[in-house]
């Protein structure tokens, strides 16, 4: 299943999109210790297309994906 | 030096797109089929198991049925397939600005200038192959080589994620000994004729007297005679050429066949407003008009007429078209499809000459067509129309200008 998620982003003047902190259904939030990749791809295993951010959370690392305007996660296998 | 051309195909681009959205139907056999109800239920695309089974694209659903009854059909979605498509194209243009798009999921490439930057043709397809699966998931198939015709070729070779490469070494022994019907641009009349003439494949075609070829086909003799000799010249078209419109159509199948001329001229009157629509976008007028029909028993024609006087308005077009169709059709057998295109396109800029005999364009049916056009702008399509269309909803209600169409590409632009 595609596990969509709140995020609260920066959105910058030259239109990049940075995420800042993961809120999770629970109400818990996780702050995004650190944006490792940005780069364009697809969910192979969950079907979803747009920006990949590799990021570190908790000291975890996870796929963040920004479909414009909605973010899901995946866990890196 | 000799041109790097790509080709590249998305494999059953529509089904791939609906399989990768939905990964619980990756391991179901699935179509992507029209609506049966409206009857437009034929099969547009179909995924790899669908394929194994025999199901081809243009069969109808019940027919696919026939060979997996558990078949998981899907309705088009085609803004999505644009947005994929759009996608991909964006991977082409970091290679190269010659793109030229044949249909929504194949495209040629020239990245001859692109050699020192990326490689040469093969790195630079398997670097696009592989980009294209990394970023939109979907599998693809490329074929490279020094000419259109046989990068074509090349990647209908192998399928799914092919890449072939087919050079001035090594065409004789991949291409020659394809089947004719293989060639681009060989249709069923071609090959009826190569048959008589004891062609059967592409190599039989590149030793035939080419002097020969000409007499029995014509022109389209000496261009295939080319083709199969890998002379194929034509040019990838720069992505920012827009190509002069030389014919504007619509047509449709509606959900009952037509039985009358009555029936006709309603659709026609659809079909015509949406034609003349799209003359004025163009900002051309037409001096000839075409009518395509196809029978309930699925057999079609066409009738055409040339006029004296450049055509302006949805009433003149129509004067004409039900005219041929009064000369040309008795409805003995009723019709499942029509279609209406205008050709010999004139710029409205241009000076006309005048009959003496005849009205020129009529100032007042030009000038309503053009308000009811706005008023259809502003408030839609269904916002005003004739009345008498209101006769027979069912048939009518349809908007050919906004509805999808996906029109057939020539390559002879």
């Amino acid at each position: 299943m595609k596990q969509y998620v709140d995020v609260i982003a920066y959105h910058d003047q030259y239109d990049r999109v940075t995420p800042l902190y993961i809120v999770w259904d629970t109400g818990i939030k996780y702050s995004v210790d650190k944006v490792l990749k940005i780069e364009r791809a697809a969910s192979l295993k969950y079907g979803g297309v747009g920006l990949r951010y590799t990021v570190r959370i908790h000291g975890q690392m996870r796929w963040l994906y920004y479909e414009n305007p909605k973010w899901f996660i995946e866990k890196i296998e | 030096m000799d041109r790097i051309i790509l080709h590249c195909d998305l494999n059953n681009f529509y089904a791939s797109v609906e399989c990768f959205k939905e990964p619980t139907l990756r391991n179901q056999p699935v179509v992507v089929a029209g609506n049966e109800e409206l009857r437009h239920g034929i099969v547009l695309a179909k995924n790899q198991m669908a394929k194994q089974a025999g199901i081809k694209t243009g069969q109808t659903i019940w027919e696919a049925k026939q060979r997996i009854e558990d078949l998981i059909v899907l309705p088009p979605d085609f803004k999505e397939y644009q947005r994929y498509s759009k996608m991909v194209k964006e991977i082409f243009r970091d290679y190269t600005d010659r793109i030229e798009d044949f249909g929504i999921d194949e495209s040629w490439l020239d990245v001859s200038g692109s050699r020192r930057l990326f490689g040469d043709g093969m790195q630079i397809a398997t670097t696009i192959q592989k980009r294209i699966l990394h970023e939109t998931g979907l599998s693809s198939s490329i074929g490279i080589s020094f000419n259109k015709i046989f990068a074509k070729l090349g990647s209908d070779y192998q399928k799914p994620m092919g890449l072939t490469y087919i050079s001035k070494e090594n065409y004789k022994e991949i291409v020659w000994p394809l089947p004719v019907s293989d060639l681009l641009y060989v249709g069923s009349a071609h090959l009826k004729r190569f048959s008589y003439m004891g062609i059967q494949t592409i190599g039989d075609l590149a030793n035939y007297d080419h002097q020969k070829l000409k007499r029995s086909l014509g022109k389209w003799g000496e261009y295939l005679w080319l083709f199969a000799n890998g002379r194929d010249t034509s040019e990838v078209a720069r992505q920012t050429y827009t190509f002069p419109v030389k014919s504007i159509g619509n047509g449709i199948t509606p959900p009952r066949d037509i039985k009358t001329i009555e029936e006709f001229r309603l659709i026609s009157y659809v079909l015509c407003e949406s034609v003349v629509a799209r003359m004025r976008e163009q900002h051309v007028f037409a001096k000839c008009v075409t009518i395509g029909f196809k029978t309930k028993e699925f057999i079609s024609f066409t009738r055409r007429e040339s006029v004296s006087v450049p055509l302006t308005s949805v009433h003149q077009l129509m004067e004409h078209v039900m005219s041929l169709c009064e000369r040309n059709y008795a409805f003995d057998v009723p019709l499942r499809y029509i279609s209406i295109h205008v050709s010999s396109l004139v710029s409205r800029d241009a000076p006309q000459q005048l009959s003496l005999f005849e009205d020129a364009g009529n100032i007042e049916e030009e000038k309503l067509d053009i308000v009811m056009e706005e008023i259809r702008q502003r408030f839609g399509t269904f916002s005003i129309r004739r009345c008498s269309l209101n006769c027979d909803m069912e048939l009518t209600n349809f908007d050919p200008l906004k509805d999808h169409t996906i029109h057939p590409v020539n390559f002879f632009r």
